[in-house]
Formats: C-alpha cells, sequence, structure tokens
C-alpha cells in the first residue's frame, strides 16, 4: 500500500466552477485552497446566462493529487455546483492584458506599433512617454507579446487572468 | 410572525425539543420568544459546553443538536464545539445572534464576523439579511446537517432578522441543485468489491466513526459474520460490535491493541468503512499494511485516496452498502488467519501491571458494574485511551469523545447533552484532573437540570498524556504538566455546586464508590480517584513508527 504522496508534476490546470451566485460563495473557494496551502495562478468570477450562477475559471498549478483533492473538495462545498477540469479537454482560453509600454521616442514607437499588427492588439491610450496596449490572447500568445515588449521597458500590467471553454466536438 | 417566531416553529416543524444555549443582547427578541414557546431551553454557564452538550446530544441519539448563543464572544466561545463536530462529522445546528444588519461591518458592540470565522469548521452556514430568506434556511440547515456525511451548520441571525415581519412559509422539500449525495453504492463496484473480498485469504474490516452515525452495526456484524472477517475499530468506530464479540480485535492505531495492529500489517485486504485514515490509526503511512489492497466505502469522495491510496473506492451509505454486499456475502475460508490472529490475541492482550490503584483497573471496574452498556464520554488524554482500551462497548452510540480535534473539556458538557438524550441512560464522563477544569462550570447546568451525571476523575496530577510524551521523548522534563499542589479540592468543589462529592484513595474503596456514584438519579456525582501518578498507556506506536513496532514500556 503506498501513501498518497504528491509528487513533482506541477501542471497548470484551469478549472471551471459553476457555484451560486450569492455572497459568501468566493470566500468559501478561497478558503479551501488557503486551508490547505493550494496558490492559485489566477481566478476569473461573473455571472453566467444564468444569474443564480456565476462561473469561476481558476487555473491552479498541481499534480494529479493536488487537483484531484481540490476537484473534491470544491464539489463538497454545499454552494457548487459543477467543477470541470477544462485542462483535460479540447478547449479555447483567453485572457485579456492591459499593458503600459515605455515610448518616449518615435524609433520604439514604430516597433511597437508593428507588434501590435502582427499580435492584433490594440492601442487604446497614447502619451508622451508611454503606449498603453490592449492585448487579447491564448496563454502562448500572450506570454509571447510580453517578452517582447519587455525590451522597451514594461511600466505596468494589469491582466485579467484567463477564461477558457470547452470545444463542441472537444475529447 | 416576527423572524424569532419563525425560527421556533422552524425548529418544532424539525422534531427539536431541547436547546442548549446562552442568553446575550444580540438574542434577546429569540429567547424572549423560547420563553414560553414548549422547547427546553438547557442554560449552560459556558458556551462552548452548549456546543458540546448539542454534540453530546446528537451522538447519544442520532438527532440534530441545537445550540444557540449571542453575537460576537457568544458565537466564538461555540468555536471550539462547532470543529470539535466538525471533526467528529456530528450534525449540530447552531444559531448565534448577530448585530443588526445596517451595523454589519461597523464593529459594532459584540460584533463579529461570525459566518467568516466558522467557515472552515462548519458543513455550511447561512447569514440571514432577509427574513423571508429564514423558513427555506432553516430547512436547509438541517437537511444538511443531518444528510450525506453529517455536520455542524450555522445560522446567523441578526436581531432586526429576528425582529422583522415575515410569513412562516416554510417549503415541502429540501431543493438544493448542488448537494445530492451518494447513498447507493455503484453496482459495478460493489462487483469488483465482492470479487476481491472473496478471493482475499488474510481481510480485515476497518470499522470507523461512519458506522456509527449511519447506525450500520447490524449489517456489518451480519457481514463479518457471515464472511468471518474480523474487525478492527477506529476510536470512533467502538460499539460498532461488542468489543468482545469473537471477530472483534479492539482499537487499532497509536495505543490500539497489537492483534489489530499486527492484523492489519499482515493484511491482504483492508475492508475500511466509514473512517478516513487519521494519522493516529496508521502510524507511519508508507508502511501501512504494506500487502493489502484497499477497500473503502465511505459517503464523502473527498475522504477516499486522500492519505492512502484507496484500490476500489465505494462512495455510498455504509448501511446501504453493506446491506448491498449482504446480498452477495458467503462464508470464506479464512481459518488460517483467524487462528493466527487468536494466537496474537492470546500472546498479547492489553493489560497492565495490577497493583495500587490504577486507572485502567477503574474503568475495567466502571466497564464490570455497568455491563459495558453505559454511555461513556470522555476528555481527551490518558483518560480517552484507557477508556477505549479497557471499557467493553456492547453497543453503538455509548462511546462519546472527541476523537478529530481531541478536545479537552468535551467530556463533561457532551455528558449532560447525553443524558439529556437518554435520560433513562446511566451516563458516565471519564475525566483526568486537568480536563475536568476546562468545563467544570457545566457542574451547574448539571445539578440544576437535575442531570445525574457521573464524572469519574482519573486524578494523577499531571496533564497525564502530555507528561507520558515528556517522561518517554522529551527526558522526562515535565514542562508545565504538573498539577500537584495546586489543585482544586474536587469534593469541595462538587459539593459547592450542590453536587454529590467523593474521593477514593484505594481499589478497596473503588467498587463501593462506584456503586454509590452509579446509584444517584437525581445529582451528578463527582469521583476523585486518586490514581497511579506516572501510570502510561501501552502499547503504544511512537510518532512516525509502523503500526509494528509498538512498544510497551519504558525503554
Amino acid at each position: 500500500m503506498k501513501a498518497n504522496k504528491s509528487g513533482n508534476n506541477q501542471q497548470p490546470h484551469i478549472i471551471s466552477v459553476a457555484v451560486e451566485n450569492r455572497f459568501g460563495v468566493l470566500a468559501r473557494i478561497a478558503g479551501l485552497f488557503s486551508a490547505r496551502g493550494y496558490n492559485i495562478d489566477s481566478l476569473c468570477v461573473a455571472e453566467t446566462e444564468d444569474p443564480t450562477i456565476s462561473l469561476m475559471t481558476i487555473v491552479v498549478k498541481g499534480d494529479e493529487k493536488i487537483l484531484e483533492q481540490i476537484y473534491k473538495q470544491l464539489n463538497k462545498l454545499v454552494d457548487v455546483i459543477k467543477v470541470q477540469d477544462i485542462t483535460g479537454q479540447e478547449f479555447i482560453d483567453r485572457e485579456l492584458v492591459l499593458v503600459k509600454v515605455h515610448a518616449a521616442n518615435s524609433t520604439s514607437r514604430l516597433e511597437i506599433m508593428q507588434l501590435v499588427s502582427i499580435f492584433r492588439a490594440r492601442v487604446v491610450d497614447v502619451g508622451k512617454k508611454t503606449l498603453t496596449l490592449e492585448v487579447v490572447g491564448s496563454s502562448p500568445k500572450v506570454k509571447a507579446i510580453l517578452e517582447l515588449l519587455r525590451s522597451f521597458g514594461i511600466r505596468e500590467i494589469v491582466r485579467t487572468g484567463r477564461i477558457a471553454i470547452g470545444r463542441e466536438f472537444g475529447k | 410572525m416576527t423572524g424569532s417566531e419563525i425560527l421556533i416553529e422552524g425548529l418544532k416543524r424539525e422534531g427539536v425539543e431541547v436547546i442548549f444555549g446562552y442568553p446575550g443582547g444580540s438574542v434577546l427578541p429569540l429567547c424572549d420568544h423560547l420563553y414560553d414557546c414548549g422547547l427546553r431551553f438547557i442554560l449552560v454557564r459556558h458556551e462552548q459546553g452548549a456546543a458540546h452538550a448539542a454534540d453530546g446530544y446528537a451522538r447519544a441519539s442520532g438527532r440534530v443538536g441545537v445550540c444557540l448563543a449571542t453575537s460576537g464572544p457568544g458565537a466564538t466561545n461555540l468555536v471550539t464545539g462547532i470543529a470539535t463536530a466538525y471533526m467528529d462529522s456530528i450534525p449540530v445546528v447552531a444559531i448565534t445572534g448577530q448585530v443588526a444588519t445596517h451595523l454589519i461591518g461597523n464593529d459594532a458592540f459584540q460584533e463579529v464576523d461570525t459566518t467568516g470565522i466558522t467557515r472552515p469548521i462548519t458543513k455550511h452556514n447561512y447569514l440571514v439579511k432577509d427574513v423571508r430568506d429564514l423558513p427555506r434556511i432553516i430547512k436547509e440547515a438541517f437537511h444538511i446537517a443531518s444528510t450525506g456525511r453529517p455536520g455542524p451548520v450555522l445560522i446567523d441571525l441578526p436581531v432586526d432578522v429576528q425582529r422583522a415581519e415575515g410569513k412562516p412559509l416554510f417549503p415541502e422539500k429540501v431543493e438544493i441543485r448542488s448537494y445530492r449525495p451518494t447513498y447507493q453504492g455503484h453496482p459495478l463496484q460493489l462487483e469488483k468489491a465482492w470479487k476481491t473480498i472473496r478471493q482475499a485469504r488474510q481481510p480485515v474490516i476497518m470499522a470507523g466513526g461512519g458506522i456509527i452515525l449511519a447506525d450500520a452495526s447490524e449489517p456489518l456484524r451480519a457481514f463479518a459474520e457471515k464472511t468471518s472477517i474480523p474487525v478492527t475499530f477506529t476510536l470512533m468506530g467502538l460499539g460498532s460490535l461488542p468489543v468482545n464479540h469473537p471477530l472483534s480485535l479492539g482499537m487499532l492505531g497509536m495505543h490500539g491493541t497489537r492483534y489489530a495492529n499486527y492484523a492489519v500489517m499482515e493484511s491482504d485486504l483492508l475492508i475500511a468503512m466509514g473512517c478516513r485514515f487519521d494519522d493516529r490509526v496508521t502510524g507511519k503511512l508508507d508502511q501501512f499494511a504494506p500487502r493489502a489492497k484497499i477497500i473503502h466505502i465511505d459517503i464523502d469522495p473527498s475522504a477516499i485516496s486522500k492519505n492512502v491510496e484507496v484500490d476500489i473506492p465505494i462512495v455510498g451509505h455504509v448501511k446501504k452498502v453493506l446491506e448491498q454486499l449482504n446480498e452477495v456475502a458467503e462464508p470464506i475460508p479464512l481459518k488460517e488467519w483467524l487462528d493466527k490472529i487468536n494466537q496474537w490475541k492470546k500472546q498479547y492482550p492489553i493489560s497492565y501491571e495490577r497493583n495500587g490503584l490504577k486507572p485502567q483497573k477503574v474503568i475495567e471496574e466502571i466497564s464490570r458494574l455497568t455491563d459495558g452498556e453505559a454511555i461513556i464520554c470522555t476528555e481527551v488524554g490518558q483518560n480517552q485511551m484507557w477508556t477505549a482500551q479497557f471499557y467493553q462497548f456492547q453497543k453503538p452510540r455509548t462511546l462519546i469523545t472527541s476523537g478529530g480535534l481531541g478536545t479537552m473539556g468535551f467530556g463533561f458538557p457532551s455528558a449532560i447533552g447525553a443524558q439529556v438524550a437518554r435520560p433513562e441512560a446511566t451516563v458516565i464522563d471519564i475525566a483526568g484532573d486537568g480536563s475536568i477544569q476546562m468545563n467544570i462550570q457545566e457542574l451547574a447546568t448539571a445539578v440544576a437540570n437535575r442531570l445525574p451525571v457521573k464524572v469519574i476523575i482519573l486524578n494523577n496530577c499531571y496533564l497525564g498524556m502530555v507528561r507520558q510524551w515528556q517522561q518517554l521523548f522529551y527526558k522526562r522534563r515535565y514542562a508545565f504538566t504538573c498539577l500537584e499542589g495546586t489543585q482544586p479540592d474536587f469534593v469541595k468543589l462538587a459539593e459547592a455546586y450542590g453536587a454529590v462529592g467523593l474521593r477514593i484513595k484505594t481499589v478497596e474503596e473503588l467498587e463501593p464508590a462506584l456503586k454509590k456514584a452509579l446509584a444517584e438519579r437525581e445529582r451528578p456525582v463527582l469521583v476523585d480517584c486518586r490514581v497511579e501518578p506516572e501510570e502510561n498507556v501501552f502499547p503504544m506506536v511512537p510518532a512516525g513508527a509502523s503500526l509494528d513496532e509498538m512498544i510497551d514500556g519504558l525503554a
């Protein structure tokens, strides 16, 4: 008989949690993670097409054992209606990022504008010293453009965290 | 109707007969209605006592226990009791007053974020902001507390909601779309389980508190007797079968019997029922039952494969699952295995050196004089473990003990709750001289309500279990565990409260004193037993050792 120890395989998982749209529910979910020392990478909450239900998209790292406990513990909460590990199926994920980049001279402005066009981002604010971009995309795309923008000097980043939805013809 | 009246109506509809509680500013409207509403109100002397009494009431009766406290300190004083009930999955509904809704968040007088504080120690909790939600919430609270894996539910009721006018529109049925516990075991899993059980040659059943909570003793006995599989108990599972049943191995774990631990370690199949593989049960986890396949029956999916990897999980109500299993169960040839176990039983009986007034002797005598059929509450520490080892439990719901949280001060108030639930029963709190002082104020409650609870103090002038660990692992440095010379006179203390106080110092005085205590039907009795001070609980699996590395004495 083996003890149930967690290993080192720390994959990010996107967990979609449908909950009752009531006060205190977010605290219950957050408490569940904090009480067990699980760190939440990102968390998005908003109402669904049914106003009595909120959907939380939680990105969390952990091995299978931790994920299994998270899944079971979430299901145990009375306010949780449905838990799905989106990562296990075909899915589409998006994140919205607002990023303020240093752009004091015309060369860097030009280069940034090129990146904006390649990554289909948008400039949403222009200042004397900075450009603010809106980037929407999947995780690799967001990662790539942020990496490239870093060389210009990133002043500020605000991210929504990832949201995800399963494909109709998913596995 | 006002919120208070709706609450009381709701409690009556749920079959509540008694509330353990303490009044205060934020429950004044509620108390005013409770005053002459026909429900019995047991006034405790500290809110912690109310929570433990409601818990003891629930454990002794199988019904939901109810406690009540005011906001702020009233609510925080319930916290230990609620956590105790949560760890042992006991159905309790706690009602707390709260400051008026417009003051919430203002740091008002006696305000505390009760639902916030109790969120991790309740199965669910509610802050009632609108009196219209109250009927549904009451119904849901009792439903959630008593179904699935039971547990405490708290209702926080602001004082203005208690006064608000509303309609007592109670829903017919509870409909919670997100809460549907699984009761029946999955047929395929059951088939797989039985196939595995049939082929096992050294199987052991491990019966936990779930057997007691699910009232599954009868189908457990039927299953064990039909298959002749021996049964060991966790602390919470004691009473599932009579301890002296031929198939009983007694308790396993840190202070379990050698034969139970050996059987588990040598087993080829462990059938765990209604238990959660607590660290006090498994010892060193990666050496626990090394050759065994594991079947785990539990109503809580999150208990399965949490600590140990399970081969065949069955999620369901253990009584229902056992009944399903009993439909297919047949005798299994286990003679060799049972012979081996009986050999261990003969070789390694639970014992102690019989000289002087030993705590074990006190418990043996209580067991003999009550035929193992009294309701036994314990505090936490040596008193608890000796009780588990030496009291011959015959029936379920007769051991009431804080297994999970290990709450000192639990025994006496829970005994009060048990006595209220079972007025005809003999209810005994086996206490230590440390634990009893943690809720001794409840003597007043017992006297006021003419509850003849017997408190047997195994008085060794030490915080014995901690002292034992200090003796074994901290070079006998008895840091803060000696109570010698600072102890109250327990006999006088009992008498001051209007209870009966007795003291014994020798074995000869034991039987007469216990008989006198057992004969008392009107008042609580406190028996101060001056036992051997440095007696230890053995056998013992030291922390971090595996179950077969038990020690029997001082090295």
